[in-house]
């Protein structure tokens, strides 16, 4: 008995040492992304809250607690209420497998990747939840759209990723990241990984594939009805989601956790710092194409998607397939 | 489709300058002020908070000739007069509803001996409805604190008037 809650009580703990980080890591997330785009744009952006605003989360945090929930009286209130819960649920979840170093992972486990993917996929339903039980049209319109395209690019990652997994050949995380040693992802499956963080941005609604909530013809999408901490909540969930793929395209292209050269000042800097460097860059790229690139038409995005990325992630496909048989290079030989 | 598009969309040639430039646009000075810490400059015909003014003995402007309350277009101004002992006509209550006020700058250009004057200031958001129903008092008090700001910027002004 004493062994069981032994256990118990240090998962808990492992649990909130990983989740603490992330959620204030959002925060601060939220911060960089509205001081890149206003910095694009020439402006300050958020500067007064704390040294250089980093605070400024905290506070709108503080402002959405203490602001009224309403829930519309022809709404399905179970539903309604669920909805934020399953988005940040399973935005926080899926980090339980991604290694922040060597045997620094909570959840070590062989299907890894497939997780991942199945999380992020259940994704879906935080948002057709929030706009179907919201009983009103612009949020069911914006559901409608949000879920169609998570859909499709989800395609294309999955393909996408059956690249990745061609090169490694274990669904383990952290064999990914370990199969990276001598040379990353990013340099032979290049295309790939442009192709991920495109697909990365639709999938996880940002501009310039931001339709679920373009503003100017659906107010606000799924998250119309919602107010004060639930509408807090997926702002979170949606932020959560937005760097696990960061995190993803670093584990998956950018050598996860090790150092870009194996010498001297760069090997000793511990691993997840270079993990947090590569989701940092990463993330600054999703700022900045979120300040240059104006929004997407939904023909448009569709056609991106079905039309182009999966035929060309396919055929990527058969090209390294046939590389690796032909210079027999297929992992596990 | 011209070759040479098709080769610029496949390697997004347009999308990497874009980036190129949002990253040196990045580093260049910022347009916007600082604002709460400095702010930005205002002309001597800024409409601002309102006041009341006083001749240089002490002695109130407005002659309660109503001029203001009836331009106004929001009737935000509500005035009472009396005659004094000494035998000029005086008010005995102004008040402006700030709220109702749009700030349109009709009562400073009807008021004949410039008593009531709309100054520079604009920051003077409250946490209560109450606060911004002004009386004679608090626009008196305005007159005083603002009047070197409000004489320099009607006799800037007067040239063109």
């Amino acid at each position: 008995m004493d062994s069981y809650f032994l256990i118990l009580f240090t998962e808990v703990y492992k649990i909130i040492f990983l989740l603490v980080p992330v959620l204030v890591s959002v925060a601060m997330i939220v911060w960089l992304d509205r001081r890149v785009w206003a910095f694009v744009q020439k402006r300050r952006g958020p500067n007064v809250v704390g040294p250089f605003g980093l605070f400024q989360s905290l506070a709108d945090a503080l402002k959405y607690i203490f602001k009224e929930i309403i829930i519309p009286a022809s709404s399905n209130k179970l539903v309604f209420v669920l909805a934020p819960v399953v988005t940040m649920t399973l935005a926080l979840i899926s980090w339980a497998v991604i290694p922040f170093g060597e045997d620094f992972v909570l959840a070590d486990i062989n299907v890894g990747i497939l997780y991942l993917f199945a999380v992020s996929s259940l994704g879906v339903y935080g948002i057709i939840m929030g706009g179907w039980a919201s009983n009103s049209k612009y949020p069911f319109l914006g559901a409608i759209r949000s879920a169609a395209q998570m859909v499709s690019y989800e395609v294309s990652i999955g393909v996408i990723i059956i690249n990745v997994l061609l090169c490694v050949g274990s669904l383990n995380l952290s064999d990914i990241v370990m199969a990276q040693q001598n040379l990353w992802f990013v340099i032979p499956l290049f295309p790939m990984f442009v192709i991920f963080f495109i697909s990365a941005l639709a999938e996880t609604n940002r501009p310039p594939f931001d339709l679920p909530e373009a503003e100017a013809e659906l107010v606000a999408g799924y998250q119309t009805e919602y107010s004060g901490m639930m509408y807090a909540m997926f702002w979170l969930g949606e932020y959560a989601n937005i760097l696990l793929m960061c995190a993803m395209g670093s584990v998956l292209f950018l050598g996860g956790w090790l150092s870009p050269i194996d010498i001297f000042p760069f090997n000793a800097i511990p691993g997840p710092f270079w993990l947090i460097f590569k989701i940092l860059f990463l993330f600054i790229l999703f700022a900045l194409v979120k300040a240059t690139v104006p929004r997407y038409r939904y023909d448009q995005l569709m056609k991106l998607g079905w039309k182009i990325f999966l035929p060309f992630s396919l055929f990527y496909v058969v090209l390294t397939s046939s590389f690796l048989l032909y210079f027999d290079l297929l992992p596990g030989k | 489709m011209k070759i040479s598009r098709l080769l610029k969309t496949i390697f997004m040639i347009d999308f990497v300058t874009g980036l190129l430039i949002a990253i040196k646009e990045t580093f260049k000075a910022k347009k916007t002020i600082n604002y709460p810490f400095e702010k930005g400059s205002l002309g001597t015909r800024s409409r601002g908070e309102h006041a009341l003014r006083r001749y240089p003995n002490g002695e109130e402007r407005c002659i309660a000739c109503k001029l203001c309350e009836a331009v106004c277009p929001a009737q935000a101004i509500t005035i009472e007069s009396k005659e004094r002992d000494d035998g000029s006509r005086k008010t005995v209550r102004y008040d402006i509803d700030m709220l109702k006020c749009i700030y349109c700058g009709l009562c400073e250009e009807s008021c004949p001996v410039d008593a009531i004057v709309q100054g520079p200031n604009f920051e003077f958001a409250t946490e209560s409805r109450e606060e911004l129903y002004y009386t004679k008092e608090k626009l008196l008090e305005n007159g005083d604190r603002w009047e070197n700001i409000l004489a320099a910027n009607i006799k800037a002004d007067s040239s063109h008037r």
